[in-house]
């Protein structure tokens, strides 16, 4: 797919207008390059791009395959750069600096650098506090404790200040909308303990926990800036189908081809879609006739015919012949950008899900401040004591309820669950997956790929040397029919033919020892009289030897061997099923009947299905999708949870929360017992959490425990919870 | 006990030295692509050798 794969020669000149100048006045070109696997890939590009003239500076980016070439002269050899890469065998892109990204790596150098920050101002602090912690001050003496305290405090208060801004600006924005996270105590923690030791410092006292503050926000920032990296992986699937579409297109202008970016095409323009190119806009066929491949559409892998004047959608892949398409409208307006903004308003919705652990921090946090306020008021106004014993205590009762074993309970044992199906072949890609698996009521199942295998498949019994005629002429095609037939062939006897010859739409022909045969359509070679058909809905390819009709091929789109014993164990759970597809209703209804499915919908949409969707979330089910098409890919995104096969295309498999390995449907079952136990098991952990908040709580609260052990108690609890998580890995 | 006041501030040079290395090494772009830099260790330099 190439772009200079157009047959009439136009000039690529159209990367030149990507090209920017620099500070120092060079020209430079930012590209997005696919197909970077390794080492040998950024050495081969870079080699060669500098290689060429003029070319002062490559540098391949191997995290985002953004590719970046700086030269002087010509701002024209952008387009022969382009094209070197091109032959190598790579994709090349052009890059868009969107949003997300930018604020991605604009997040990750704040954190880095906050992180740096704090660990240069901890080395520091530990340095004068061994010294301090090692003796007491009339060994050490007055005047030098006094100093070691107001050089900590140089260092911690500017660190504090810099790197917790993460922290303060997450806890300022939900206070503001009067909620809570776990960034408010964090923030309170970090204040109070400062401010206690800047005003210990300047009352010559000794409680003085600057160290203790800063080393607690660098590990937090660790923690951070890893979280951060992980989030990173799952991508977005919306901006990656968006992004298939960001090439050229070749516009038609009188007898000239000119080449304009895809965003840039407008209604009423005239389009060149080569063969095996995407189609990048909605449009009419002006001229041409070509088989296409719409599976972004109905999620068939079968191609379908087209016509003069029938309407085609961007996204789809324009297989047999050159086309010429009238933009019926713009990209931005196309059925493809509806299913991204479908997708991304899903994606934005799936954020607002609130997880177990920050409800229960929702919860857990306000009482802890007030327990905290509590514990000050009453020690200084009723109990007398002096302020600064009050407000220790008071942090002592904010350390020991730090909610680590409340923040423990869920990671814990869903890493440990993750672990486990990883083995089995269920990769869970996001944290709170297994969460909202538990709480399903309604499987939605796509069919074609799904529960069928996706692929045709030969039925019926043929003749040896019928099938060998047959596979020897398939063997030389690509056509999902032909690979069948010549998958369903054993033998490795093929005969070789002469002179074979793909017709685009119609199908093969060939010489074998003065035969002439053919393999394609009933049009072209099939029988025209015979309309019976031993086998419903199945898609034919005719042999025809000498021009007679030999024999007929039948394929079809087998369910997976275990797709009826799949449902029924879900249906046992009392989950109920629905399928829907974008194929013909009839097929559908088949597929549905002999799966036992009640609930089926056919011929939908990729909109339908989501609008589907919606309207049985309203009625307060909660949904898992299991879908492996472009087309599902809204509503593997919208669903409460989705799941795809491993086969599925990479858009759904971003799209999905789960991706399950091999041909059978059991996994699905599967991952939705390991999340029921696994949310048993998260429950008992915060049971734990909460019955040693019980205990430590009172005893923190009448003085009895010193921040030092209230830190090791807090610890403990940490290690209970964790050891109740790993029982998940005695009880299989 | 004098000896901290050489002590103390070399500390914090030293460590200032370090916390701009870092921060020269983070705006120059070099935790931009760090698969990149994982995988680059295995490249050979055509350069030819002195």
């Amino acid at each position: 797919m190439a772009h200079n794969s157009i047959d009439n020669g136009a000039p690529l000149t159209a990367y030149e207008a990507l090209v920017k100048l620099n500070a120092d006045g060079q020209n430079t070109l930012d590209v997005l390059i696919s197909g970077v696997h390794c080492a040998l890939c950024i050495q081969k590009i870079e080699s060669t791009l500098k290689e060429q003239d003029h070319v002062t500076a490559v540098r391949l980016n191997f995290s985002t395959g953004r590719l970046n070439i700086i030269w002087h002269g010509d701002i024209a050899l952008a387009n022969i750069f382009v094209q070197k890469v091109e032959q190598l065998g790579y994709g090349v892109m052009p890059y868009h600096s969107d949003g997300e990204k930018n604020s991605y790596e604009k997040e990750s150098k704040f954190l880095l650098l906050c992180m740096g920050v704090a660990g240069f101002a901890m080395g520091n602090l530990m340095l004068l506090s061994v010294g301090l912690w090692a003796t007491d001050s009339e060994t050490m003496g007055f005047a030098t404790r006094e100093l070691m305290h107001w050089v900590s405090a140089l260092i911690a208060i500017p660190t504090i200040l810099f790197s917790g801004r993460p922290f303060f600006r997450s806890a300022w924005q939900v206070l503001r909308i009067k909620q809570t996270n776990m960034d408010v105590p964090i923030s309170l923690a970090l204040i109070l303990a400062t401010g206690m030791s800047i005003f210990e410092t300047l009352d010559h006292g000794e409680h003085v926990y600057f160290d203790s503050a800063v080393m607690l926000m660098f590990f937090l920032l660790v923690g951070r800036t890893l979280d951060l990296r992980a989030r990173r992986n799952a991508r977005s699937a919306a901006t990656d189908l968006m992004q298939s579409l960001s090439g050229f297109a070749n516009v038609i202008e009188g007898a000239n081809i000119r080449r304009v970016l895809i965003r840039d095409l407008k209604q009423g323009m005239d389009i060149r879609v080569a063969a095996g190119e995407k189609i990048p806009v909605d449009g009419i066929i002006k001229e041409g006739q070509s088989t296409i491949d719409t599976s972004l559409i109905t999620g068939e892998t079968l191609a379908r015919e087209t016509q003069l004047g029938a309407q085609v959608f961007a996204g789809t892949i324009n297989q047999a012949a050159p086309l010429t398409i009238s933009v019926s409208k713009a990209a931005e307006n196309s059925l493809l950008a509806d299913i991204v903004r479908l997708m991304e308003r899903a994606e934005q919705g799936q954020a607002q899900y609130v997880r177990l652990a920050d409800k229960a921090a929702q919860l857990y946090t306000p009482a802890v401040h007030s327990l905290a306020a509590l514990s000050f008021l009453l020690w200084f106004f009723v109990w007398g004591a002096p302020w600064q014993d009050a407000l220790l205590i008071s942090v002592t009762v904010l350390i020991i309820t730090c909610p680590c074993a409340l923040g423990l309970a869920v990671p814990v044992v869903q890493v440990l669950a993750t672990g486990q199906l990883m083995k089995r072949g269920i990769l869970v890609k996001s944290g709170d997956a297994l969460e909202r698996l538990a709480h399903i009521n309604t499987v939605f199942f796509d069919k074609t790929g799904t529960l069928t295998r996706g692929k045709p498949q030969l039925i019926g019994t043929y003749e040896q040397s019928t099938l060998q005629h047959g596979a020897s002429l398939a063997a030389q095609s690509h056509h999902p029919l032909s690979q069948a037939l010549r998958a369903a062939y054993q033998g490795d006897d093929l005969l070789s033919l002469d002179n074979t010859k793909e017709h685009a739409g119609k199908g093969m022909e060939g010489q074998y020892q003065g035969m002439h045969l053919r393999l394609g359509s009933r049009a072209w070679c099939g029988d025209q009289e015979q309309h019976s058909t031993p086998y419903k809905h199945a898609s034919e390819l005719w042999l025809n030897i000498n021009d007679k009709p030999e024999c007929c091929f039948y394929f079809f789109d087998q369910e997976k061997p275990d797709a009826q014993e799949a449902i029924a164990t879900l249906k046992r759970d009392s989950l109920k099923v629905a399928l829907l597809s974008g194929d013909l209703k009839d097929i559908v209804t088949d597929t549905a009947i002999s799966l036992d499915i009640e609930q089926f919908y056919g011929e939908q949409t990729p909109k339908d299905k989501h609008d589907i969707l919606e309207s049985y979330k309203q009625k307060g089910n909660r949904i898992l999708m299991v879908g492996d098409g472009l087309n599902d890919a809204p509503v593997l995104a919208a669903a409460d949870i989705s799941m795809a096969p491993g086969s599925a295309v990479d858009m759904a498999q971003n799209a999905a929360d789960i991706v399950f390995m091999g041909e059978l449907l059991s996994p699905v079952s599967d991952a939705y017992y390991t999340a029921c136990k696994t949310q048993k098991l998260v429950k008992q952990n915060f049971a734990l959490a909460i019955a040693y908040n019980c205990i430590a709580v009172p005893l923190a609260f009448a003085g009895l425990v010193t921040p030092m052990i209230a830190a090791i108690a807090m610890s403990g609890s940490s290690l209970l919870v964790i050891a109740n998580s790993y029982r998940l890995k005695l009880r299989s | 006990m004098s000896i901290l006041i050489y002590m103390i501030p070399i500390a914090l040079i030293l460590g200032l030295i370090g916390l701009g290395a870092f921060i020269w090494s983070l705006k120059s772009g070099q935790y931009d692509d760090l698969d990149g830099a994982a995988q680059r260790i295995l490249l050979d330099d055509d350069d030819d050798k002195l």
